[in-house]
């Protein structure tokens, strides 16, 4: 049997294409599988959980899917990057469909209040936050930013789409953040995971650089 | 800081090639769809939209192809248009490598498909288009037409965005068919008045003839992105030259 080097997790929804592509075109000497099948994902190096859609129905069919406890495995045993859904399904509950999620941490997805879109200016933001926004990295009290910025500016910009966003119980889980208008979590890092809410795989160079870093990340 | 405003190049597609002309008349050949995409690409364009304008049904599968090769070297987001009439369309453009897919016609002969898609594929994928004119004589000034607005609709423009959000649009792609090929602006007040009448962004498109429409459309008619087709392709500006002149008026933008 070949080995996998990155197994994609296909659970049915979105563009798995966008973010299977990117892996390939950051590793071409690696294998990328994008599978369904629990198996292929414990035998996987590393795992992407990649996202799009809402968060009831990708718990929902995961659960059809019967990925749940594989997805739990290597989120806590492999080198895991989750994107977008796959930040936001980590935690305990989300306001999207009163759903709840994996629960691997403490904390809350919430949806971006209307009434803070106003800004004194006159501006209105609007929800989805879609566009590209920066991003800046934790140091977490001196701390080096995290390996999977390497290569990366703080404050660059990544594309993001999302109504969503994340609320960690513990803000030490937090590795990068961005501002719409409110400060929230962008990015968490805990051993060896890696979840962020933007898409990197639609991010131009600074997201190819963090997926390659992925790729070589030994946690 | 925070979101940047966009700016969208639009490549018109028929039978596997990107065209340039003005209202349709006198196509010409403006390259292949993978090369142009790569060069907006490297000139900082922040998304691409691609319009199948493909007469013949025969030709309609390409996009797709063009799609799926576009999809594998340009890595910022890409949303196709054209002949989307089914829920069945938008995934097959998902699974080539769409992100978001833009529906006009359909969207008026049967809403329903648009809440179909968005529950289906969730709403940060699905645009709709509606293209624009300006009316007298009716209880409102801007009128929905369709079929490249040759066919009045006898729909309010706003109210049909607000119900085009309502029904799971994640974004509106908003066309002044008086102003398509003038190059004399953006209509903003247009722009403004949907802007203001939903809470998702909206795409500015139809009139740009110089970098100083792109602020206004920005400013004036309180567009979240900015589309454009002839001033990019007949290379008398590139992105990143826009790019560094909204920057300089004030406006927030990806360099």
């Amino acid at each position: 049997m070949k080995k996998i080097d990155i197994a994609v997790v296909d659970y049915g929804m979105g563009n798995l294409r966008s973010v299977s592509k990117a892996l390939e075109h950051v590793a071409p000497t690696k294998t990328v599988l994008v599978t369904s099948d629990p198996e292929q994902l414990l035998k996987a190096e590393r795992v992407v959980f990649p996202g799009q859609g809402a968060m009831p129905d990708c718990m929902r069919e995961l659960d059809a899917r019967g990925l749940r406890e594989a997805v739990l495995f290597a989120a806590q045993k492999k080198p895991f990057l989750g994107i977008c859904i796959g930040l936001q399904m980590l935690f305990e509950h989300s306001e999207e469909g009163n759903a709840a999620g994996l629960g691997l941490f403490k904390g809350e997805v919430k949806r971006f209040a209307l009434e803070d879109m106003h800004l004194s200016n006159g501006d209105k933001l609007k929800v989805p936050h879609m566009g590209w926004n920066q991003v800046y990295q934790s140091t977490n009290n001196g701390v080096a930013p995290h390996a999977l910025w390497q290569g990366i500016a703080d404050g660059a910009r990544f594309y993001y789409v999302h109504s969503y966003y994340v609320q960690p119980a513990d803000a030490s889980l937090t590795a990068g953040f961005s501002e719409y208008p409110n400060r929230f979590t962008s990015a968490i890092a805990n051993n060896n995971l890696f979840a962020v809410q933007f898409h990197p795989e639609k991010s131009a160079s600074a997201g190819l650089q963090l997926l390659s870093n992925f790729v070589d990340w030994q946690p | 800081m925070g979101l940047a405003k966009r700016i969208i190049p639009c490549l018109d597609v028929t039978d596997g090639r990107v065209v340039k002309g003005i209202n349709f008349l006198e196509l010409r050949d403006a390259g292949d769809p993978v090369e142009v995409a790569k060069r907006y690409d490297e000139q900082g364009a922040d998304e691409l939209t691609f319009l199948d304008i493909t007469a013949s049904s025969d030709n309609r599968g390409l996009i797709l192809h063009i799609i799926e090769q576009v999809a594998s070297q340009v890595f910022i987001p890409l949303t196709v248009g054209g002949g989307v009439r089914e829920v069945e369309d938008v995934r097959r453009l998902l699974n080539a490598g769409a992100d978001k897919v833009s529906i006009n016609t359909t969207a008026v002969l049967n809403p329903q498909m648009v809440a179909d898609a968005a529950s289906r594929f969730g709403s940060q994928c699905i645009v709709v288009a509606i293209d624009a004119k300006k009316v007298d004589n009716q209880p409102y000034q801007w009128e929905v037409f369709t079929h490249g607005g040759r066919k009045a609709t006898g729909l309010d423009a706003v109210e049909w965005a607000k119900k085009m959000v309502a029904l799971g649009a994640g974004e509106l792609l908003i066309t002044s068919m008086d102003r398509d090929g003038t190059k004399i602006g953006f209509n903003n007040p247009l722009n403004r008045a949907i802007s203001d009448a939903v809470a998702v962004p909206i795409i500015a498109s139809g009139g740009v003839g110089n970098l100083q429409h792109l602020v206004d459309g920005v400013k004036v008619g309180g567009a979240d992105a900015v589309l454009a087709a002839s001033i990019f392709h007949y290379g008398e500006y590139t992105v990143k030259q826009a790019k560094q002149y909204m920057a300089q008026h004030g406006i927030e933008v990806r360099l």
